[in-house]
Parts: C-alpha cells; structure tokens; sequence
C-alpha cells in the first residue's frame, strides 16, 4: 500500500468527497466549469499510461471506476472491491496501489501505469508479461493484470529478488486457481534468474 | 515422455496473451449500446413469505426503466432454485429486480420499494433441523431426497438421545434415506483386529472464484443472447433455453473466457436467465452485475458433512469394513450429492472388503449449495487421512505401506455395482512420492524443537474422470488449415486447447496451422461437456480424436476417388494425402478440402451422422459448405469407472503455543494416465495444492444461527489462501501410464489434485500431534491451540456452520 494514500487518508478524502458531494447534490447536473462556491470541480485530467485524459469524475468515484467504466482500460479487474483481492492493482507514482479503493480526485496530479500500458510500442510485451506467458503463469486469467502490476512495480524497486522476497511482496494479490507457484516462477524468470 | 509431435509438450495456448495484457474479455468487459443495469433485492430474512410487493414509487424515478418480480417468471417448483421468488429461503434468494439507467438509480428504486415478509422458521445446522421439534429449512419439509426412483420432501425427526449419542460419536440410530452397499459388513467387523469410529464434521465454504459473476443479455431477431461466467459454452445452451422458454437455437451464449468456475457454473445459474427475462419485458440489453459480497449470500458452496464412520482393519492392514453415516448439509435447493461421492470415494480410494454407506440429506437456510472442487470425494479425503494414519500407528505399520496395502489398482472392483476400473496405479503414486519427498528418511527424524513439532503427512485424492458421448467437430479449409471448434469453456486449465490438439496430432497438423473455434456459441460449437468434474481432458481428446479420425477416413477417401486405388492406399503427413507406393503423388489437405467442397455430402458437411447432439446438427449445417467436415459422437469403447488419482505428501511445522503451522515442503503426484500437458498439469496439481490447504486451514462458513446471517462476507473472513498461507516452491510430477481407455492414454486430474492436498495436511497435523484426530475440516489455530492446552474447543461436537 502506497503510504501517500494510506487507508487513513483515503477515509479523509471519502469524508471530504462527501461533504462535497452534499453540497453539489442540488446542481448535479451542473458543468464543472460553472460550478458553484464549495463544489467540487467534476472535470479533470488525468495521466494515465503516459497519456493526458479528460474525464467527468465524480467525487466519491474510485479509481477502478473510472478507468474501466469512463477509460474503457477493463484490464483493470474488480474482484472484491474492497482491497482485498488486488485484482485491481494499478501503479501510481511507482508504488501499487488498489485502484478499488483510490478515489480518482486523489490522482490528479500523479502518473498512473494500468496493464494497458505496459506493451512496448511495437508490440513487445514487457518482460514480466512474456515471463508470466512462458511459465504458463495465469489459470483463469482473472487476477492477472494485477499480478502483473505488483510484479512489474515490485521488479523496479528490486531487480534480482529473492524467490521468498517475491513471495512477500506479491501477498497483496489473490488467485483463487492457487497458481502462485507459477507466477513466482515468472517473476524470477523476468529478473532473468532461474525460477 | 510420450512419443506424440504435439500431445505431452508444453505450448502457449493462445489466450494466455490476453490474460497479461488485459485485452482477455470477461463477461462484464461486454457493453452494447443501449444497455441499462438491474440491481436485485433480495430476501433479508432467512426464510420467509413474500406478502406484499409496491413498486409503484419505483417504476415512476427517473431513471428505472423497469421491475422485475416472481410473477413474470414461470414458477419454479421447490426446493429447485428460482431465478426470482416469493419464497425466500435464505438470506440473500433474489425477490426482485429492478432496471435502470446506472446502478446507483436502481439502487435507489429499490429502497423506494415496499415490501412484506412474514418470517418463518428457519435453521443454519441440519442437526438443529433433525432435532424434534426443530425448524425445518422449507414449509413442505427438512429433508429432500433425490433418487432415480424419485425426488421429494421428507420431514425426518431425530430424538434428542439419537442427536446426542450421534454427537457421542456413536453410531447414530435415527432415520436416513439413502443406503447402498457391498460385502459382508458384519463379519467384515468380525474379521478385524482392529476395529474403531470416528465422528467427523466438514464445513462448507464459498466457491470464491476470483470474477464476480455477471450476466448481460439483449434479444436480436428473436435470439437471445447471453453474456455470461460460465464453465462450458455448449452445455449452458439447453438450461439457458429451458429457463428463458425458448428453443435451443435461439440462444447464444458468449463466455471467452470465466475468472474461476471450481464447480459453481457448470450448467446456467437462475441469475444467468435474469438478464434475459429482463430484456424480455424491457426491450433494453440488461447488465446484471454480482457483488462480492453479494457472492457469499447467493452461493454457490461446498456441501457440508456431519458423520459417523467405523473401520475394520485386519493384522497386516488390509481393511475387512468400512461403516461410513453421513448428513450432507444441502443448502435451501437440495444440491447435493456429495455424501454418497464421498462413500464412493472410500470405496475406491481404499478398497474395503465389504462398505455400508447411508445418507441423510437436510435442507438449510444457509447459502445454496453446489458441486465444488471433488464434491464429496475431497471431504472424505480430508476425514479419511487421520484414520489411516491412526490405523497404522495401532498396528505398528508404515503410513504409505498401510495406503499400499488397500490401494486401487488394475484388479480393484469399486462401488456397490462392483465396478472394475479402466485403469489404476496408485501404489506406484505412492512410490514415487515417497521417493521425492524421500519419505524413509524423513519418518526417522526428530519432530519436536521447543515450541515447534514437526508433522509428517500423506494424501490420496480420487475422482471419477472421464465421461463419453459428446461430440467432436472439425474442419480442413481449403487454405490447408485444421478449424477445431470447441464448446467447452475456458476456465484456465488451457484444456480446450490441449484438447483440440488431439485433432491436429491425429492428422499431423503443425501448431501454426491449427485455429481453434470457441467462445461463443455462435461460433459453431459442437456438443461439449460440462467442463467439470474432471472429465475434459478424457472426454475431448476422445471426441477430437473421433473427429479427426472422420476426416482422416474421408480424406483418403477423396484421395483415392481422385487419384485412383483404393482408400487404405494412401497416408498421410506434412499436411498431404499421398500414395503409400509413391509419396510424390498426394494432393495437399487445402486441394482435399476443396474437392470436399466439390463433392458436398458428408465431405463438406451437407449431411451428417444421426446420431450427434441437436446443438452440434447446428454447427455443422452452418458450416457446410466451407471446408471437409470430420464430425462424430464420441462412441469409442468404455466401460468401468475412469479414475483421477493423486497422491501427496508434506511436511509443517507446527507451533504448540499458537497453534499456528506452516507447510515447509509439499510433492503432489498425479495419476492421470498419458500426461497431456506438463505445465497444464502442474498448474492443476499446484492450484488444486492450495485449494487443499485452504480447505484444510481455514475456509469455512459461519453463519449467525440467530438471524440466520452469513458472518464472513469477504475473502480474509472467509479463509482464501494467500502467496503466504503456501509453501514458496510446491513440487509435482506425474506417474505418466497410459490408461487404455483414451486413444492418448489420458484422464483428468483437476479434482484429485485438491484432495490429495487436504488429506494430506489433514494427516500432517494429526502427526504433529501425536496422532489427535480433530475428525473437523477446517482445523484452525484456535483448535490446535485448546487442544494442547486441554481444554474444550468452542463447538460442540458435530456442530457446523458455526464455532
């Protein structure tokens, strides 16, 4: 968990977003840039994958909400919603997060990296990716982009893991096929070391 | 390894991209325009009679585009499951639905709904329900008995001194419904040495797969098409139809790929057809999306077991009888059938002389129940393991010499049809597992190190796998291309494929001219199977051997029409049919798929066997035309039952002061015939490893026996095992025996691969501790904990459901 948005802070902002989104309830059709005294401003840009994207948010929306539903990037998976599951692990500023349990205002000003974003231009995928391909990583597929994201995040910070530092890192994410042994092996394969 | 060109080697089926890149589609991925969202409501009480439903303040928000209640759904009989009721059964049985523009505007039509429910009894543990006096689940009755004589609703009693002595751990004395048997039971007892029984409570825990299930459907041309989570895509179709009123070939079902299945969508769930019925009444394409929370109060889950079982072992460890009572935990829809499995399991797992099995199935207002992962087999596996071990310890022999002594093999007879089997070579499992766990040395080391003691564990996982009689369809285009079409689902096992790479081994295709048709059944799928009980590796390598072997006929056939001789003249590679005496001359598979299309008939698909599914008629009538069809219903020779087995073993270290253990080494064998897919099968091996673990540490259901409230709604609540819960490295391998009964020599092994895992941790623990039997799954700290301190556990004896 990113300590710059820890549970405490994203309970503060759910509190501010409420507030907010009280005030705003008589003009919720309004347009962000006509927006009264105390609202909260609804139009915003985000970066998401390298890319500056605008989009209508409202204030108590998550992350995960807005890049599925308004971004169409689906490669971000719900599974539990409730940071549990980290099905929905996107990257902000370098660290991992939960994007079920980021709310969107929250990014405004970082960069976010989602499994979209991680193919090379020409189509090369990253080494994490190709790794989890060869060693047969994903059963149902479901976790896997978030597995991917704390891999690729977990491999930044720490390029020759141990297969045990691995394994304590990518503890926030769950796969219900148990087919952790496999994605261990592709993250020691794309450290190029043997799994 | 094997001698094939494409079977027993490792390959990149061809969605694993789309899984790490996040282009694979699940079924809430899907959006067509148009679309709105159904939200349901659903029962807050644990059982109940809807009075009074006003929606009237509902249907007039802006934004609700429509209700959907019980009355605009054909009635379903109880205590089958309902796509919408009237007649709540547990907390969370869907009354009604509403549609709207977003979520949030169906969220609030609801709490704009008036609604009365008058409650009625209810009961979270079958042994409540048996009690006299007791509530029963459902109005018409606490026990629902299925049987091929007929189903119904019972109401079975128990005295409080029968509910007593069977919490004893005695024999229990009270009514059952279900009895089969072999042998002589009673002089079975008289033969032993070594005779005694145990009680033993399995708890049942949610399914859990990772993707929340959703549903999404619209009409088009009188079709209905369905966007669903499902297991197989052909075997959905004739439950879909049946629920939506319509005939099979006006429904589509879209599911590329499912986040988990385990057992809890084999064939099309109420909540698959409410979309469908939606859309019906509403003319919109209808979302309906399933929480996770939502997942624990709807199911599905494991059944639960409460049993009484006494072993007969003679001197030299050959068990003379085994004596096994079980009342299965069937939910509020009578989805069982897990008890008697269970019996069947002990029945070829250990090869008992002679076997007495009795069931009694209760209802409960608990979360409905379904197949999940070894139904039966794996909770027995997990009761048996301690028992065997105990066994061993009284007669002073070996734990993996006393599994040899009563193992299945090529001669054992099973069930109480005196079944042979088509193949079984446990006692080599269990060699080569001691062997890479290095069992001889192991046993004779030091358990205890302070606070810490050691457990030696041994498992065997068995169930039933294979099945026959789907069909296989395949087609070569005129490009020289080999189409499979496929109907099973794609739930991560890469099975479809592997199986599809039956058709191409048997007419030598290579991997890059080889495209595999599936995920919706528009696709033009043949009749497949369920995708479960690990029946798809037998079963599709037999019909896209069957296939192939079509078109492999029929080849030769054109061959020999255009070049001359006769059929059995010609051969093939390389992708050519050519004269065995002059392999210069031979026509390329795309010149041979072009004369088919020329000839029309059975070459190209105009005309078919009679004998193949309604759905794979379809298929093939749609494609006609396109290319040389091989098509048939798999009719190869089968008989006896076709075995998944497994064998594990591990080692924890458990601490005595928090009762908590780690599994320091794990060595899953499978005995699977032929291995198909080495990676493929590891992954089952070590998915189902886990699962094991999850069963045997920590998953179990908790309900509120007040209210009737499911208490943990969430993944850590509810004990899903995590990358720390599991050995870094867990080690597997294969016996790799052909089985005679599959053209490759294959069975399946998704199930077997869990149960040899919970038995053997199950066995570990016990070993740690001096051989206590628990007779309980899951086995938590807190148990461990009170039973080194000697003190009583939180339950009573054969509670379940609670702690």
């Amino acid at each position: 968990m990113n300590p710059q948005l820890s549970r405490r802070r994203f309970i503060k902002a759910v509190i501010a977003s409420s507030v907010a989104a009280a005030s705003t309830s008589g003009v919720h059709n309004a347009l962000a840039q006509d927006r009264s005294r105390g609202a909260v401003e609804r139009l915003i840009s985000l970066n998401v994958n390298g890319q500056t994207r605008r989009v209508d948010v409202a204030p108590h929306e998550t992350l995960a909400h807005t890049l599925r539903y308004k971004l169409g990037l689906t490669g971000t998976k719900i599974g539990c919603n409730r940071g549990e599951c980290g099905a929905c692990t996107v990257i902000i500023d370098g660290i991992t997060n939960y994007s079920c349990s980021t709310l969107t205002h929250s990014v405004r000003t970082r960069a976010v990296r989602t499994v979209e974003g991680l193919q090379a231009a020409d189509g090369t995928l990253h080494p994490v990716q190709q790794a989890f391909i060869d060693e047969l990583s994903p059963q149902c597929g479901f976790c896997t982009p978030g597995q991917v994201m704390s891999a690729v995040a977990f491999l930044e910070e720490n390029a020759s893991p141990t297969r045990e530092e691995a394994r304590q890192a990518m503890a926030g994410n769950l796969c219900r096929c148990g087919a952790y042994d496999h994605y261990l092996n592709g993250i020691m394969r794309a450290s190029g070391q043997n799994s | 390894m094997s001698d094939y060109t494409l079977l027993g080697k490792d390959f990149t089926p061809p969605d694993v991209t789309g899984k790490v890149t996040g282009k694979a589609k699940y079924a809430e991925d899907f959006k067509v325009d148009g679309m709105v969202y159904a939200r349901m409501y659903t029962s807050p009480m644990a059982h109940g009679r809807v009075t009074r439903i006003d929606t009237s303040k509902a249907e007039t928000m802006d934004g609700v585009i429509g209700v959907l209640t019980a009355e605009d759904i054909p009635e379903v009989e109880a205590p089958n499951a309902a796509i919408l009721t009237n007649s709540p059964a547990y907390i969370g049985d869907p009354i009604l639905a509403v549609a709207a523009e977003t979520e949030q505007i169906a969220e609030d039509a609801m709490a704009a709904i008036e609604i009365e429910i008058e409650p009625l009894p209810f009961v979270t543990d079958p042994l409540d329900s048996l009690l006299e006096g007791g509530a029963n689940a459902r109005e018409e009755g606490n026990v629902y008995a299925r049987s091929r004589e007929g189903s119904g609703f019972r109401e079975i009693k128990w005295s409080q001194e029968q509910i007593d002595e069977f919490r004893a751990g005695k024999e229990p004395t009270g009514e059952f419904v279900s009895e089969w048997g072999y042998g002589e039971l009673e002089q079975g007892f008289a033969d032993a040495d070594l005779v005694f029984e145990e009680p033993f409570v399995t708890i049942g825990y949610a399914h859990m797969s990772m993707e929340p299930r959703t549903a999404m459907a619209y009409w088009e041309n009188g079709k209905c098409y369905v966007h669903g989570s499902a297991q197989s895509q052909s075997f959905w179709i004739p439950g879909l139809a049946r629920m939506l009123g319509v005939e099979m070939k006006d429904v589509c079902l879209i599911s590329e790929n499912t986040g988990g299945g385990f057992g809890s969508k084999i064939g099309a769930y109420p909540i698959a057809a409410l979309p469908g019925y939606f859309s019906r009444k509403i003319n919109r394409p209808v979302q309906l999306r399933v929480t996770r929370e939502q997942e624990y109060y709807m199911g599905s889950a494991r059944v639960g077991f409460q049993g009484w079982i006494k072993m007969g072992f003679a001197a030299d460890g050959k068990i003379t009888a085994s004596d096994v009572f079980i009342v299965e935990d069937i939910g509020p829809n009578a989805t069982g059938g897990d008890a008697s499995s269970a019996g069947g399991a002990i029945s070829l797992v250990y090869d008992p002389t002679a076997m007495r099995f009795r069931g009694l199935p209760v209802l409960t207002n608990t979360t409905p129940r379904g197949a999940q992962r070894g139904p039966g087999q794996n909770q027995i596996a997990a009761v048996m393991a301690p028992i065997m071990d105990k066994a061993a310890k009284q007669l002073d022999i070996d734990p993996v010499e006393i599994r040899k002594i009563n193992s299945t093999n090529n001669d054992t007879i099973v069930y109480a049809d005196r079944s042979p089997v088509t193949s079984a070579y446990m006692n080599e499992a269990l060699d080569q597992g001691a062997e890479m766990f290095d069992w001889e040395t192991r046993k004779t080391q030091p358990k205890r190190n302070g606070n810490k003691v050691r457990g030696l564990g041994i498992g065997q996982g068995y169930h039933s796998a294979g099945a026959t009689g789907f069909d296989g369809l395949i087609r070569i285009t005129p490009d020289g291309r080999l189409h499979v079409h496929s109907g099973i689902g794609n739930l991560g096992t890469y099975s479809y494929a592997t199986t599809s790479r039956a058709a191409a081994e048997v007419l030598k295709v290579s991997e890059d001219s080889m495209q595999i048709h599936r995920g919706s059944t528009d696709n033009h799928l043949p009749w497949s199977s369920y995708q479960a009980g690990s029946v798809t590796i037998f079963a599709h390598t037999r019909t896209n051997y069957v296939a192939a072997m079509d078109a492999l006929d029929k080849m030769k056939r054109i061959a020999a029409d255009t070049m001359g001789g006769a059929p059995e003249d010609y051969d093939i590679d390389g992708q050519r049919v050519f004269l065995i005496d002059n392999p210069a001359q031979g026509m390329s598979y795309g010149a041979i798929a072009a004369r088919a299309i020329q000839l029309g008939g059975e070459y190209s698909g105009d005309s078919y066997p009679e004998d193949i599914h309604e759905i794979t008629q379809r298929a093939v009538q749609n494609l006609a035309g396109t290319g040389l069809v091989g098509v048939a219903k798999d009719n190869l020779h089968q008989e006896g039952v076709i075995p998944g087995l497994a064998v594990a073993f591990c080692e924890i270290e458990l601490d005595l002061e928090t009762g908590k253990y780690d599994i320091l080494d794990y060595v899953g064998i499978a005995e699977c015939g032929t291995v198909m897919h080495p990676k493929g099968l590891a992954q089952q091996m070590k998915g189902g490893a886990v699962w094991g673990f999850g069963m045997a540490k920590s998953e179990r259901h908790v309900y509120d026996p007040q209210n009737g409230l499911p208490a943990n709604v969430g993944y850590y609540q509810c004990g899903i095992p995590s990358y720390l819960d599991v050995p870094s490295v867990t080690r597997t391998d294969a016996v790799n025996i052909a089985d005679p009964q599959n053209p490759f020599g294959a069975r399946g092994i998704g199930e077997p691969a869990m149960g040899c895992s919970v038995a053997a941790l199950q066995s570990a623990i016990s070993d740690a501790l001096d051989g206590h039997i628990f007779g309980r799954s899951p086995i938590t700290p807190d148990m461990v904990v009170n039973h080194v301190m000697g003190r009583d556990q939180s339950y009573k004896p054969l509670q379940t459901n609670n702690f």
